[in-house]
């Protein structure tokens, strides 16, 4: 362990040491994503392999530069996701990185919604599972947890929309928002991408209700397979901190079982915790992809499967790269956080 | 984990005094944990193995059990109808491209058993191979592949997939050549988990006593690596392979939502049909979404209950690693098995 007075420059450190960690990463997915696009052949011939005429297809080639030397291009690709320029959409003829602008406050803020019912979920639950852990309660919930992964998250929200919106017609079937809403909203100003921010800025309650009631079946569906995943994890780690000395000292004093987990245990269990929710940031954009896809929900998610169905291999090797990197750089500051809590982590 | 912690210690070093003609089989890998589990851990685990076979034995028995083809749209008595709801015929109804649920969903087992065969057993052998190589060699290889898998293990399995995929198949393909492509995308997937929990097991074993008496005796490496390290360093591969059989049938839905499964017409697969559902459910058709999914829901649950309880009843060293890493790493002391002598360098 580091001498207490180092322990400023040591975190400085760890900090560096770990930021330099994201190059490679960041590299190793980049280079593997243009291999793997590349192997494919041009992403012209396949977005437009059937429509056009084969002299047509080979001056769009050659204006797109795919009939230059691979090494040319993959310095361009680099070279370009340094200066934040990810391609040119084909179906569409949009930088990627514009798509990203406009989608990425969609996904955010289905991502926001669906972890913090994770956290209002998974948490107390996980920690009631461990307390009764080995008896009915503990095997209740450790089945739904098991039952949250095992659903497909797309399957959980068509059986939402079945019930929910189409039965019992409490909410909207697909969307962000009504139209009359959307218009609303645009006479507010620019969006932010957030529709509940441009809802509230609109001052109008109705409006508020609109946003908020399309983002509960799709928050609900991705937000359950996430507490799922957060329940396991607090209940492990729970009963992990449970059997430490220094819990057992506690209980010998006379502390009670229920004080243990919600005080004593609490601070150590949480910080395992956070480190492997860190990881599942990966898990959740995925969730994510699915989550819109089935909501219409019109988020980065939504539009990555829009170009899949069109072939439009540009935008998506853009967004599939964009998403690894954002979870490279989550991934980081995870483990920063985890550092600031937790000094052992430090190296 | 206070029960199951002493039974994996004693149960590792009693084999000896459970001869006799049954010994083997008291030994196997799944049956070995239900006899060491107890209570709600038992009933998990035998739960998660009835499901399982269930599953396993719908896929088999498809073409027995569906009363049509995956593909089929017509019999003698004419055209099955599309949306048409359950009825005598068509107990799950039939789909809006006119094809019969219940059928696609028996025959959707077969599609989903194939392509986690071919996907775990693919991942196995590659990961467990480059985690020997790599952990018993070391050097600049070592260190390259560790970053490598660790950078496609961060990546969204689910994009990485889609990748594969296109690049595989195009997107679209026939039965063989879907299933193919869908398994080995998962594949590639899923060879940095093999290959890390491999590679830190070799590392850890060949620094032991016994691979370095071995060594002076003038073993050759190949024989060290089979005989000594390998076979000491795969014990915690069932309950990931498991695990790993419940992520493939998720990854391979996945897939076949975003339109990137098997077509229709080549086999059945469950991911396809809920993505051809989505419409009809708006509509408040619900038989062509709810069979296909309580299908995923049940193979995955099934496998996951396995895997879940055979992760609690096993090696508690694995566990170190995921979570808990100081408290496991005590527990670990004193449960790993007899028959390697142990030292915790990590």
């Amino acid at each position: 362990m580091v001498a207490t007075s180092t322990g400023g420059s040591a975190l400085g450190r760890y900090i560096l040491v770990r930021f330099l960690l994201i190059i490679p990463t960041v590299f190793i997915l980049v280079t593997t994503v243009f291999v793997l696009m590349r192997a494919t052949g041009d992403p012209i011939t396949a977005s437009q392999g059937g429509r056009l005429s084969a002299d047509e297809l080979q001056r769009r080639i050659s204006e797109a530069g795919y009939d230059r030397p691979v090494l040319v291009q993959y310095w361009e690709y680099l070279t370009g996701i340094v200066r934040g320029d990810f391609g040119t959409s084909i179906s569409d003829n949009r930088p990627v990185i514009e798509v990203l602008g406009q989608y990425g406050g969609a996904t955010l803020e289905l991502t926001a919604y669906a972890v913090a019912l994770a956290v209002l979920l998974g948490l107390p639950l996980g920690m009631l599972a461990a307390y009764f852990r080995d008896r009915w309660p503990d095997a209740g919930l450790r089945v739904l947890a098991i039952l949250a992964y095992a659903t497909p998250v797309f399957f959980a929200g068509l059986l939402l929309k079945l019930i929910f919106a189409v039965g019992l017609g409490w909410f909207p079937v697909a969307g962000r928002a009504s139209t009359a809403a959307q218009i609303e909203m645009r006479f507010a100003g620019d969006s932010s991408g957030f529709y509940l921010v441009d809802a509230i800025r609109t001052g109008q309650w109705w409006v508020v209700q609109d946003v908020l009631s399309h983002a509960v079946l799709p928050s609900v569906a991705l937000g359950l397979l996430t507490a799922g995943v957060f329940l396991r994890l607090v209940r492990t780690n729970m009963i992990a901190t449970l059997g430490t000395d220094y819990v057992d000292a506690a209980r010998s004093r006379g502390v009670r079982e229920r004080r243990l987990v919600v005080a004593h245990a609490t601070r150590p269990a949480l910080i395992p915790v956070i480190t492997v929710a860190g990881m599942q940031v990966a898990m959740l954009l995925v969730g994510a992809v699915l989550t819109e896809t089935t909501f219409e929900w019109r988020g980065l998610g939504f539009q990555l499967a829009q170009y899949l169905t069109v072939r439009d291999f540009v935008a998506v090797q853009g967004i599939v790269v964009l998403m690894a990197v954002i979870v490279a750089v989550t991934n980081f500051l995870v483990d920063i956080v985890a550092a600031l809590i937790d000094p052992r982590v430090r190296y | 984990m206070s029960v199951p912690i002493s039974s994996v210690g004693t149960a590792g070093a009693a084999p000896e005094h459970l001869g006799g003609r049954w010994a083997w089989l008291r030994r196997a890998p799944v049956v070995h944990q239900v006899r060491q589990s107890v209570g709600l851990q038992r009933a998990m685990l035998l739960v998660g193995i009835v499901l399982t076979a269930a599953f396993v034995l719908v896929a088999v028995l498809a073409p027995l059990l569906a009363p049509y083809g995956p593909s089929q749209r017509s019999d003698e008595a004419g055209g099955f109808g599309t949306q048409q709801p359950p009825s005598v015929e068509h107990w799950f109804g039939t789909t809006v491209g006119g094809y019969d649920v219940l059928s696609r969903v028996i025959w959707g087992a077969q599609t989903a058993v194939l392509v986690v065969l071919v996907a775990v057993a693919a991942s196995l052998v590659i990961g467990v191979l480059l985690g020997l190589v790599s952990g018993y060699f070391g050097g600049w290889l070592d260190r390259v592949l560790v970053l490598v898998a660790d950078a496609i293990y961060a990546f969204p399995s689910l994009l990485l997939a889609i990748l594969l995929a296109i690049v595989i198949s195009g997107g679209q393909s026939s039965m063989w050549g879907g299933i193919l492509a869908a398994a080995l995308s998962i594949t590639v997937v899923f060879i940095p988990q093999y290959f890390r929990v491999v590679r830190s097991e070799v590392v850890r074993v060949k620094s032991e006593a016994f691979v370095d008496a071995a060594r002076v005796l003038g073993t050759p490496h190949r024989r060290i690596m089979s005989r000594h390290v390998l076979r000491n360093s795969v014990r915690t591969l069932p309950l990931i392979v498991t695990l790993n059989a419940s992520e493939a049938i998720l990854t391979l839905a996945g897939l076949g939502f975003l339109g990137f499964g098997i077509e229709p017409t080549a086999a059945a697969e469950w991911g396809y049909d809920l993505q051809r559902a989505v419409s009809d459910v708006t509509s408040g058709i619900w038989w062509t979404a709810l069979f296909p999914g309580l299908a995923i829901v049940v193979a995955a649950m099934g496998m996951t209950l396995m895997g879940e309880s055979l992760n609690d009843l096993a090696d508690p060293r694995l566990r170190s690693r995921t979570a808990s890493t100081e408290v496991a790493g005590d527990v670990a002391e004193t449960s790993v098995q007899a028959d390697v002598t142990k030292e915790d360098e990590r």
